[in-house]
Formats: structure tokens, sequence, C-alpha cells
């Protein structure tokens, strides 16, 4: 087998898991925004959100994958499973197997909501918003790519999309609810019984 | 002879948890057969309940709500 | 009529002392379970507003508790038109206090709460004296008591409300499934139960279901206390179930001819137009043949020269603001409702104002989680009824039937 294909392999599903998960990080942002259009529903951005998460599973899977067969890197099935066991950049591979970890508890939590409950499945989301960092950082520090122009470009691409997404998240982001706050109304007899009042 | 069933009888009904709902719409764009929204985007949902050919349609649309506040229940 | 809840000692003589209690009524009896049969033969309906009976009610809890329910005496009165709560706690608290006493061994409950308006100082000094007579008498109460106090806010008093304020301090209704009988205080199966509803069977635990039974009719026996307003001798009042309005209406000093309509059940019953309200008789059982509702036995008597729809416009007004805002459509529709029936009532509004009206009323019901739209919905339908002449007049010809003014009709909305 040409041992660059491998590479290759690691290197392209690499990059597209990297825009995959910015998409599905920034759907993810937008969904409380109720944004939609006559052609494209709130539902299709919450079912593109969820699948985009599900195809991004396969492209890391093969990415980490071919990663560790690939003869000409150090990376073993250790160095996958375990952050910072990887004597080939340890640092920076060790953010995207915390990040993958992340990712997964994010995934199977949210197929398991309606066994766990919202409570419980909202604040494990939270963590999506430590997932992708990391994603962007090892993409950054323990890619091969990293110091390309065209990989910088995406890279930058990709933060300034979800820096968007987080501004609108929390300009946007209210409670429909708390669009008329609650003050507890002290009860007052109104009129026009209050006059009679014997 | 086919079978006709009875247009009253309903397997399921679609109930809203109404303090968790926070008018989102998206049960409205997956079951607009029996879910519409009012004035302010919260829904009204037809009491009679869930025809059987839509309970699948109904499931999905108890799964995809954004808070959860739907559920499906048997009906008596 | 023979008082059964306020015989004793005068009314302006404050509350009934332990000592007097007893002699006039004799020891609490020792029921234990076939207290529930006695409770359910006697026919005895929820004094809450639901009219619901109190006797399936017990049972319901009795088969969950597991030798650990409680029950949460519910004192709250949030209804404003009401009195009558208050007033029993304030004059005989001892019938409360053998009522809850009662029910906390009938269905097995190891802890009694009662919820009392914080601002109900009269009935809470009450209870506290009783409590404090109780524990010092030969008598002491085997479960302990607290008093809750009740934010002073309309929904405060809802089942869930009262139970999610016990548990949390939130006064606020809860989603349901579960109920209060399936887990409430303390994550306890739950009594939650009127007042007024627990002083009867103080009553019917002495004397007896077939005594209860005298009074009152087949299906709604007893008597009950109601609250009359727009009266010249307006108050609490025991009355016997069945009795006509106009009957109260002489007791209480109603002029018949200049009455417009008249109130039923409160902020969360019924406005009847004069002609049909006289006749009605104040039995909870066929007014819900007649859509009705006795509530919390609030009969208010509008004088045919205030402003049906001004008053309309003044109780929404009120029922918006004491929304938990925890719903959208309670939050948005109340609001909506509230504000463009004020618009007609100060005769700025259009056809069109009162279509959207007429909409969202009919939506409202059931979208909430507890039934405080459902309550402002029905009003506003019934004032639609009784009032219809009014409603036309102020929306197609910018006058009011009163004849009164845009101006007087705008201050009486606003007071």
């Amino acid at each position: 087998m040409n041992t660059q294909l491998l590479w290759f392999a690691t290197r392209g599903t690499g990059i597209v898991s990297l825009i995959l998960l910015t998409a599905v990080t920034v759907l993810g942002l937008l969904s409380i925004t109720g944004w939609q259009r006559p052609g494209w529903p709130r539902f299709l951005s919450a079912d593109l959100h969820n699948n985009l998460a599900l195809l991004s599973v396969a492209f890391v899977a093969v990415h980490v994958v071919t990663a560790i067969i690939d003869p000409f890197t150090s990376l073993g099935i250790s160095a996958a499973a375990i952050p910072f066991a990887s004597s080939y950049r340890p640092l920076w591979v060790g953010l995207g197997v915390i990040s993958v970890y992340l990712f997964i508890a994010l995934i199977v939590t949210s197929l398991l909501r309606e066994r766990i409950g919202q409570r419980t499945w909202r604040a494990i989301h939270w963590l999506s918003y430590a997932g992708w960092p990391l994603a962007v950082a090892h993409s950054v520090g323990a890619g091969s790519d990293a110091f390309a122009g065209w990989f910088l470009l995406l890279t930058l691409a990709c933060i300034f999309c979800v820096a968007l997404a987080v501004s609108l998240r929390i300009w946007l982001g209210r409670s429909r609810r708390e669009e008329l706050p609650y003050v507890v109304a002290e009860s007052r007899l109104p009129a026009p019984f209050a006059e009679r009042e014997g | 002879m086919s079978r006709v069933r009875p247009t009253a009888a309903r397997r399921s009904r679609l109930l809203v948890d109404r303090i968790a709902c926070d008018g989102r719409g998206l049960c409205a764009e997956l079951l607009p057969e029996i879910v519409e929204l009012d004035d302010w985007g919260y829904p009204i949902v037809d009491a009679s309940g869930v025809p059987d050919r839509l309970e699948l349609l109904a499931r999905r649309a108890v799964a995809a709500c954004p808070l959860l506040a739907l559920r499906l229940e048997a009906q008596h | 009529m023979e008082g059964r809840l306020l015989a004793g000692r005068p009314l302006d003589e404050g509350p009934e002392p332990l000592s007097e209690h007893l002699a006039r009524l004799g020891p609490l009896p020792d029921r234990h379970h076939g207290l529930i049969n006695e409770v359910t033969a006697s026919g005895l309906l929820g004094r809450g507003g639901a009219a619901f009976p109190a006797g399936t009610k017990w049972h319901t809890v009795a088969q969950r508790a597991a030798g650990d329910a409680r029950v949460l005496v519910n004192g709250a009165e949030g209804e404003p038109l009401s009195a009558k709560d208050r007033t029993l706690m304030a004059l005989r608290p001892h019938l409360v206090l053998d009522g809850a006493l009662l029910a906390a061994n009938a269905v097995a409950a190891r802890g009694i709460v009662i919820y009392v308006g914080e601002r109900h100082h009269a009935a809470r000094n009450a209870l506290q004296v009783a409590l404090r007579e109780r524990h010092l008498s030969r008598a002491r109460p085997r479960v302990p008591i607290r008093l809750v106090a009740a934010p002073n806010a309309y929904v405060a008093g809802e089942e869930s409300a009262a139970v999610h304020h016990v548990n949390a301090g939130d006064a606020r209704p809860t989603s349901v499934p579960p109920r209060p009988f399936e887990r409430g205080v303390d994550g306890r199966p739950t009594l939650v139960q009127n007042v007024e509803t627990l002083a009867h069977v103080a009553l019917i635990a002495r004397l007896g279901q077939a005594w209860y039974r005298s009074a009152g009719r087949a299906r709604a026996p007893g008597t009950a206390l109601v609250t009359v307003h727009g009266a010249s001798r307006p108050g609490v009042r025991e009355i016997e179930y069945g009795t006509r309005v106009r009957e109260l209406a002489a007791l209480t000093g109603v002029e018949q001819s200049s009455v417009g309509a008249v109130l039923v059940g409160g902020y969360f019953g019924s406005f009847v137009a004069a002609e049909r309200a006289f006749g009605l008789a104040l039995d909870p059982i066929e007014l819900r043949q007649s859509d009705l509702a006795l509530g919390s036995g609030v009969v208010a008597f509008l004088e045919q020269s205030d402003c049906g729809v001004a008053a309309t416009a003044s109780i929404l007004e009120y029922l918006a603001a004491q929304s938990a805002a925890q719903c959208g459509p309670c939050v948005f529709g109340l609001r909506a409702i509230a504000d463009t029936v004020a618009g007609v009532a100060q005769r700025r509004a259009t056809a069109a104002d009162f279509e959207r009206l007429t909409r969202w009323q009919m939506q409202l019901a059931g979208r909430g989680a507890c039934h405080h739209p459902d309550g402002a919905a029905n009003l506003l339908a019934s004032a639609f009824a009784a009032f219809a002449d009014d409603f036309a007049l102020h929306v197609n010809h910018r006058r009011c039937v009163t004849g009164r003014s845009s101006a007087s009709a705008a201050s009486a909305v606003a007071a």
C-alpha cells in the first residue's frame, strides 16, 4: 500500500472533520435563534446539526485509524486513546484525543436524551464549548499542514464562523418568556368591586 | 370486506409540557396536520389525538423538540 | 338557616377557644379508616373551587400513602373576592384543626402543613393560638403541624403551586403529572384540601353523614360559606346548597331591579346576566350543568349603572398581571386579551380587535400548566354573553350602555 495514501487520508479526513465540526457547532449555537426561511424549516437546522455530528464521527474514526496504522507515524492505540501519551507532539495530539472524547459524550447523550432527561442532557452539552476549540487547537498544533497558507485561511474562516455564531447566540439567545419578566404581582382588589368593600 | 377504522379511535395523543415549551415551533413544522402555532408561536395541539398513520412522525416530533416538551401518551 | 360552621359564639367575638369548642361539640372522635367511608357517604364536595368529592380524594391518597402521606390544609384564598377561608380560620380555627387531624389520621399522614395567606393576620394569629392551646391540652396533636405563609398572589393557592411553595419556596404551579396525590410535600402523596372542607369533616365525624345530608340537596348536600359583594349587607355567610341567588340577594340586602349582572364564582367564575342569574341555584353540581361554577363561593352583584365591559377589563388586567409567567400562551395571551379589552372599555377598539379577542379567547383553554388561562378565557366568554349589547355598543358605536363618558370609563379601568 502506498504509505503516502494513509498520510493523505489522515490529513484529508482531519480537515473534513474540522469543517464538519465547525458546521455542527455553528448550527448548534444558532438553534436558539429559531432562524428559518420558507425553504429551510427549523427542524432542518436541528436535523442537519445532528446528522453532521454523526457524519463527523465517521470521518474522525477514519482519521484516527489511518493515523494509527500508518507505519510512518509512531502513533499507536495508546496514543489515540490516552491523552498526552503520544510520543509525537504529545500536547497537540492529546488535545485532539480529549476533543474526541468530549464529542463522543455529546453524541451519546444526545442519542439517549429521552432516557436521561433534558436537564442532564443540557448540562453535558455545555461541553461543546470545549470540544470544538480543542479540535481547532489539535489541527493547528498536530497537523502536518498547519502552516500552509490555505490551511491557515481555512482555520481562520472556521474560527470566524464560530465566533460570529457565539455572538449571535449571546445577543439573540433569550428564552421567549424572558421577554415579559415575572414580577410577583401583589394581589389587590381591582375596581369595580373594591369600592364596595363593607 | 375491508375493515373501516373509526376516525374517533386514535391510539395516542400528543401532550405539551407547557412550562418547558418555549415556542420554538419545530413540532408545528413536523406535524402540521395536528399542531398549529398561535400568534406568539406556541403550539395548539388537536385534542382528538394522533392519527395512526402519523404516529411515527409524532414520535419524531417528540424527539426533535429542543426542550423535550412533547410526549406521546396512550389514549384511553 | 341554622348555622353549622358558623354556629357558636357571635361572629364579632373573635376566635372560638378550645374549651368552648369542646364544650359545644365534644371531643375529637377517634375515627381511623371508617372516616373515609363516612366522608364518601356524606357526599361532601371540596370547597376550594373544584367541588370534587372529598371522600374520593382521601381514598386516592390513602391508597398511595404507605403510612407516610402529608396533608396540606389550603387556606391561601388567592381569589381576591373571597373572604370565607380567612374568616373561618379566624373564627373557628379548631374546626379546621380537627378536620386536618382527622384527615391525617384517615390517610395515614405523618405531617400537616397549614398554608395561610401571608396577609391573613387574624387567621394566622387564631391558628397559632389554637395550636398552642392544643399543645398544652390533654389532646396534643399526634402529628407535627406547621404553618406556612402563602404569598399574596392569585395562583399561590393552586394545589401544585401550594406544594411547590412548601417544598421549595416558589409558589408557582408545576407541570403535572405527578399530581400532589402522587408526589407532593416532601415528595410524599399529599392530600390538598380546602380549610372549609376540613371544617365540615370535623362536624361529620361527630354528627354523621346522615346529619350532614339533612341540609342542602341530594347531589350537593350540606351547607357552604359564600362571600357576597355589591350588597348593603356584604360579607361571608353560610347558606344551604341549593339556595337561589334571589334568596341570597334578599338576605344580603340587594335591590334586584338595580342589578345588571352577577359574578358567580369570583374571578375564576362567570358573569351572568341578571335575568338569568336570580333564578340560579347555588349548587355546584347543578351550576356545572349550565357551564357555570360556584368556585370559591363568591357572589358579586354588579349594578346596571356599572359598565360591565370596564369591570371585565379590570378583572382581566388583574388576571394577566397575576400570571406566573411560565407558559407562553398565558403570558402573551392574557396580556394581549387584557390590553385589548381595556381598549374596548375605553372605546378605542375596532371590529378587528374584537375578532382577535374572540380568537385568542378560544385558543387559551388547556394551554397552560395550570388552569389560570382557562379561567380568564371562561370569564371573558361569559362577559361576551352577559354584556353582549354593551360590547357591541363599545366596539361599533364607541358608546357605553351606562351612558358614561370615555374619561370616567377609562378611570374605572385604571383604578
